[in-house]
């Protein structure tokens, strides 16, 4: 489903990301680990075309994402939803509004975000949060929210960065059950994190990145750093 | 969304509308000063003739037919005749009240030759239809000249319009320099709507908006600051124009700006509404493919 083939990324005075090559096939859950700076982020922001390569190529299907005009980007980005540490949720709209907006801007009908939106809230455990500001919800409650919007348009791919950063452990423990729920019904996950723990307890393939480099790729893999 | 953020941005949208306003009073000033001048030129070059006084002695049957030949020119728009009795009830009737003059008349043979006056096409032709009367000499006369005297006033039509046309172009060269700054007022208003909004953008980027739902409400934004601009400006001018009215008062009654104002309102509000939105158009669309990128 992706695959990152020779990719290079050079910041002025800094390499980010270097030969990087792994594929990722559909319906995995992999996790990237490194230390801050390795260059897990740029890695993630070229798959959404944030960032583009210094040299490589990366491929979603056998789109090079890279490659795509402008126009296209938006379209390729509803295939695949995002969850970030510092939540991006919208403050000034509420946890339904939020989800709405999302599935407004990709173009869907009002009677679909009508139907969908209570629904989606419900699976991650806010059926009750539906007119909560984001400020009203605790830290757990706002990354749950946040999951529920990645995930309204049924995207292919889930790119979960540093997801657990801000939370507690047992928050954390429960946002990690959420992921592979998802996983489990077939949407690809590519996750990153410091967190040991949530790594080993996984037990998925793990990539390992250091100093832009790709130093490791475990099938069954632990944190090792 | 474009409204909603119209108001957010308050003060802000204020002195974009301002620049904006002051913009297009200066392009309804240009526009309504151009017309009405023009207008005014048309009404001093109708009234413009070439006046041609005819020696007492010539001929009535050749001054005839000289003015229809004079008709079958074309840059002659009209030739009215006025024979000599005429001319002398004319004189009589502008003296009426002068009684010394009456009575010196009575004395002497009519003084007054026959006069044709001729308008032309355009004043521009006024030496060419003259070259042609010139040239023409009594034919039942043996060959004697008709002329007594030709006069009119080319210079003073062709120095009006070289005055109307320089000020003219000089507040065009006004307006596009305001509508230049106005532009970069409405950019700047935009550019920071965009930044107030950065992290709402950050999100859309991310779950793919397109790219006319995260530009349009920035450019339906500035557009409005043109569209009420264009309204402003508008209830603006009417003022003006009747302070032009009052200070004009002297000048042949006053120059009726304010009917023309709003005779031509319908235009002049479609010139504003249309210049005010295609600023408003390019000043926040430039913005938003500056900061507001996909």
């Amino acid at each position: 489903m992706i695959y990152f083939d020779r990719v290079s990324k050079i910041y002025s005075n800094s390499i980010a990301l270097q030969e990087v090559s792994f594929t990722v096939k559909s319906g995995e859950f992999i996790s990237i680990v490194g230390h801050s700076g390795a260059g897990k982020t740029t890695l993630l922001k070229m798959i959404l075309a944030e960032e583009a390569p210094t040299s490589g190529n990366v491929f979603f299907d056998s789109i090079d994402i890279h490659k795509v005009s402008r126009n296209q980007i938006p379209k390729l980005r509803r295939r695949i939803g995002s969850v970030f540490q510092d939540f991006r949720l919208l403050p000034n709209k509420t946890a339904y509004e939020n989800i709405a907006f999302t599935m407004e801007a990709s173009g869907r009908s009002d009677e679909e975000i009508r139907s969908d939106v209570p629904h989606v809230l419900d699976l991650v455990g806010l059926g009750d949060k539906l007119g909560s500001f984001p400020f009203e919800l605790s830290g757990g409650e706002r990354q749950r929210l946040a999951i529920a919007r990645s995930i309204i348009n049924q995207p292919d791919l889930l790119i979960v960065d540093e997801p657990t950063g801000n939370l507690d452990p047992i928050t954390s423990a429960e946002i990690i059950e959420i992921f592979k729920k998802i996983n489990e019904i077939g949407t690809t996950i590519i996750l990153t994190t410091h967190n040991k723990k949530i790594v080993d307890s996984l037990g998925h393939r793990v990539l390992t990145l250091e100093h832009g480099q790709l130093i490791r790729d475990d099938k069954e893999g632990k944190y090792a750093l | 969304m474009g409204l909603i953020g119209f108001g957010r941005n308050g003060l802000v949208s204020v002195a974009s509308v301002m620049a904006m306003t002051i913009t297009l009073f200066v392009i309804g000033t240009v526009y309504l000063g151009g017309n009405f001048l023009n207008s005014a030129l048309t009404e001093v070059k109708n009234k413009m003739d070439i006046s041609v006084s005819f020696k007492t002695d010539a001929p009535e049957a050749d001054i005839l037919v000289l003015k229809k030949d004079l008709t079958f020119l074309p840059e002659v728009k009209q030739v009215t005749y006025s024979s000599r009795e005429d001319e002398l009830l004319a004189f009589r009737d502008r003296y009426k009240d002068n009684e010394t003059i009456i009575q010196s008349l009575g004395e002497v043979d009519n003084p007054f030759g026959a006069r044709i006056n001729i308008q032309a096409v355009e004043p521009v032709y006024f030496d060419k239809i003259t070259r042609f009367i010139n040239g023409r000499n009594s034919p039942t006369n043996g060959g004697a000249n008709l002329i007594d005297q030709i006069s009119y006033k080319k210079d003073v039509v062709s120095k009006l319009s070289n005055l109307i046309d320089t000020s003219e172009k000089l507040g065009w060269a006004i307006a596009l320099v305001l509508a230049l700054l106005s532009i970069f007022a409405v950019f700047n208003t935009i550019s920071l709507a965009i930044y107030t909004s950065r992290e709402e953008i950050s999100v859309m980027r991310l779950v793919g908006a397109s790219n006319s739902y995260v530009k349009g409400p920035f450019v339906v934004e500035g557009m409005i600051a043109g569209v009420v601009a264009s309204f402003l400006s508008l209830a603006l001018l009417y003022p003006a124009v009747l302070w032009v009215r009052s200070v004009t008062a002297n000048i042949y009654g006053g120059v009726n700006l304010v009917s023309f104002y709003f005779g031509n309102f319908g235009k002049i509000f479609i010139i504003l509404f249309v210049s005010g939105v295609v600023l408003g158009f390019l000043a926040s669309y430039w913005a938003t493919r500056r900061y507001a990128k996909i």
